[in-house]
Formats: C-alpha cells, structure tokens, sequence
C-alpha cells in the first residue's frame, strides 16, 4: 500500500522544526525513524496532511554525560543505543531493552524519543525509561519544559506532549556496576521480531548482601507502562536470597489491568508478570 | 513533487519523487530495479531490504525522499561489476549451499547478512538466527539459509570454511513417487 498523499517539512534544527509543526495546520505528524508512523500511514490507518521529518535536525542524536545524568538524544537510533559506550556503562537496562526491539533492520531506523512518543504500551523502551525515572525534556513554541516519566505517559499512545511541541531529549540517571547496581529486561514473546506479550525491566541495587533499592517497570501489563510499586516496596532492606526475590515478585500484578487480546488473557498477564518479575530480579540481583 | 539526488548501486539519479513515495517504490518502479522485492507491505518480512549509507533498512518503511543525499545499495549492486562479474561471497555461499527454495525472500536475506556479517565477521548460529531476525523465509526452515551465512563468513575472513562438513542439508531430490507415477 501507498501513503496517502502529504506535504512533507524536513528542518535542520529543532527551533525550524518547532516552526514547521506551528505551520503544519491541524494534521502535522512527527516523523522520527518512521518505523511505527509509515506502517501506519502505509495502511492508511492514519493520514496526515503534513509530515514533518526530523532525521536531518542537528544535535538531536548522540548521548552525552551531564553531572550524574546521561542526555539521550531523541533521535538516537536503536542500533546507536547498542553502541553507545557511555549507555553501555551506565544504562545497560536501556542496551538490554533495546537489543529486544524489533530487528536489526528496525533498530537502524527506529529512534529511542520515537519509541517513547509513540507510547505503545506493549513498546519495550517505555517501561525501561518509567522503571529508571528518566525526564524527558521537551521544547514548544513557549520554551523548554521537563517532565518526568511518572507524568509522561498518560494512557494508550498518550503521553504528555502538547500539540506543536517535541520531545528533544531524555535525561536518566547513572546506574553502575560498581555502584552495586544490577539490572535484567526479561521479555516473553511468542515468535522473533514480536511485540511483547509482558516485559519486566528491573533495576536492584545490593549492598552488603542487602537489596537497598529495587526499580521495576512493567511492559504491556496496562494501557501505559507501570511501576511494579507493591514488589519494589517489598524489596528495600531484604537478604538478596531467592526467596526474598520470589516472595516479592508475588505482587508485581498487584494495581495492574492489561487487556485481553488475542495473545493472552489478562489473568495469564498477570502470572506472566509475577514470573518475569522474578526471573529479572533473581538476574537483576546476581542469583 | 520533491527532487531528491541518490546514488544507486554506483549510479547518481536525480528525480522528482511524491512524499509519499515509498524507497522500494522508487527502486522498482522509477530505476527499474526490481531485484528488490516487496514481500509483506507491513516492515515484517525484510524481503526489501537495502543498504541505506552502508546500513541494512527495510525499504518499505523508508520514503524514497529521506534517500536524498545518501547511497543506496540494492541486491543488484553487490556482485562484482559487468556480465560475469563475481558473485559476492554471500550471493555465492547462498547458491552454494542452496539457501533457498523459491529465491523470493533472497535478496533481502543476503542484504541483511551482508549487513551482520560486517558487525560480526565470525556470528555462531545463534548469531545468525538472532542476526537476520528480521527476515522470514516461509519455504527452508532457514537451516540452508544459516549455514550459508556461515560459509561465506568463512570465505570472506580469508579461510576455507571452517566446518569441512558443511554441505545443504541433505534432502532427498529424487522426484516423490506420485510424481513419478505420473510420468
């Protein structure tokens, strides 16, 4: 299938960007890596009547270090992701997600700011960027604003950009191996290249034999990722034992609703998630 | 219409495309080069996959405008120039070791290997599978298809390849008897 017929805007910056979308009228899209958007567009499950393109804005792609944060630039490819030595060190939940993306032609396309804008709840890296508290920084017509991930996505393909902004970048915090920190995307999926039926990212920061801090996101448990809230809670001060581990994963369905379709159940979800939860948290925590 | 400037396979065009257009649509249809398939239409298969800048894309999910400026490489494009000229290694070991049974979802399996084979020069099988992931074959079970990956990974690190029994899985040729019955 062919598009429907679009004006396309290809800026190279992001202020000319902010200006095109302004100009686009009523029906401007967003092209990031296109990956999602032209499938959609190719079965005319969207339409727009402007397009604009940002794969040629300047400073948007690239990973850099600021204090204790790594910026991620919204237009950095996947398969930048998996590269990126600085994500390598301090992001490996990020690199784990991002290696479980769709193919390896998709990851050369696919953006990381793309993935998020999108909010797709059964998309891997949204969950990874509410799991790690990550600020998405956005710019509008009216200046920059930071948001963070707990208010970023606000249901099914919704999130908190406004009509006419972009979202420019994504800051997360330095999680290191040598701070103690150990971390596991755990993924079910039935065939290669498939969408998750539930993901897990998990995050567990041991000391002294003791977990002092656990982050866990959920992917496709609701129609925006979620916190495994009860689990993480659960978690804070326990011996790092398989039992404690297991014990806790007990309630990673616990505030959930995912959908029935016809992957799976809701209920089937919900045990998925326990299960995964485990997995990523006995990986997570070196067990 | 937008003019967008791409080399292709070695040769510059310059065109008026529409937005819309998508880049496999433009390969086949503007430049001719319909060594490129369209398989599925849903960025599932990766039978239209080409080298975008050196990079392995689905040339379905891509507009033929974001090629501007940029070099495409097309399944015809990768062997050696003018008639007779040599196979790639990957075209070659795909032949070989008959990684192929309609040939439909080959020229995009070979640019995706091509595409692994520059990151990982020595994949393990795992590697492959993971590798061309992104590719679907619905005739070989991909056993062929792996094992040709391999060989020319072999080839082109400069070794004999490496496993002495690498051959096509075996399958019985011989025409099945009701075939045979018929003749």
């Amino acid at each position: 299938m062919i598009p429907a017929a679009f004006a396309y805007s290809r800026p190279t910056t992001v202020e000319e960007a902010l200006q095109a979308i302004a100009d686009g009228g009523d029906d401007v899209k967003v092209l990031a890596g296109g990956q999602s958007l032209i499938p959609v567009m190719r079965l005319r499950l969207a339409a727009p009547e402007v397009v604009v393109d940002l794969t040629r804005v300047e400073g948007l792609r690239g990973v850099r270090e600021e204090g204790d944060q790594l910026v991620v630039g919204a237009m950095t490819t996947h398969a930048d992701v998996l590269t990126d030595p600085l994500l390598a060190q301090y992001a490996q939940l990020l690199v784990q997600a991002t290696e479980t993306v769709a193919d390896r032609q998709v990851r050369r396309r696919g953006t990381f700011g793309g993935a998020l804008a999108h909010a797709d709840p059964a998309g891997d890296l949204p969950a990874v960027a509410l799991a790690l508290d990550a600020e998405f920084v956005i710019a509008g017509p009216a200046g920059r604003r930071t948001v963070p991930a707990s208010e970023f996505f606000v249901d099914y393909l919704t999130t908190a950009l406004e009509e006419g902004e972009l979202l420019v970048e994504i800051r997360l915090p330095k999680l290191a191996a040598a701070d103690g920190w150990g971390v596991r995307y755990e993924k079910f999926t039935r065939v290669a290249q498939a969408w998750s039926i539930v993901a897990v990212a998990a995050a567990v920061r041991r000391e002294g034999g003791r977990i002092t801090e656990a982050r866990i996101g959920l992917t496709n448990m609701g129609p925006t990722p979620l916190r495994a809230s009860a689990t993480e809670a659960a978690l804070v001060g326990v011996d790092v034992s398989l039992e404690t581990v297991t014990a806790a994963a007990a309630q990673a369905a616990e505030g959930t609703s995912p959908s029935n379709d016809l992957n799976a159940q809701a209920d089937y979800r919900q045990h998925l998630a326990q299960v995964l939860t485990r997995r990523a948290l006995a990986a997570a925590a070196g067990l | 219409m937008t003019q967008i400037n791409v080399r292709v396979d070695g040769e510059s065009y310059t065109d008026d495309v529409e937005p819309r257009t998508l880049l496999v649509h433009y390969l086949r249809e503007q430049l001719g080069k319909v060594g490129t398939v369209v398989g599925c239409d849903t960025s599932n298969c990766g039978a239209c996959t080409v080298h975008l800048d050196g990079q392995a894309v689905k040339s379905c999910t891509v507009l033929a405008v974001q090629a501007d400026g940029s070099q495409v490489t097309t399944i015809e494009g990768v062997a050696e120039e003018g008639i007779g000229g040599a196979l790639h290694p990957v075209q070659r070991a795909f032949h070989e070791m008959h990684g192929l049974q309609c040939g439909f979802c080959t020229p995009g399996m070979i640019m995706a290997s091509i595409d692994l084979l520059k990151e990982n020069p020595d994949p393990s099988e795992t590697e492959v599978r993971e590798g061309i992931e992104g590719n679907l074959c619905r005739c070989t079970g991909y056993q062929n298809i792996v094992k040709a990956v391999q060989h020319a990974a072999a080839e082109m690190r400069g070794q004999a390849p490496g496993d002495p029994d690498a051959s096509p899985a075996a399958v019985d040729t011989a025409a099945a008897e009701h075939v045979v019955a018929q003749s």
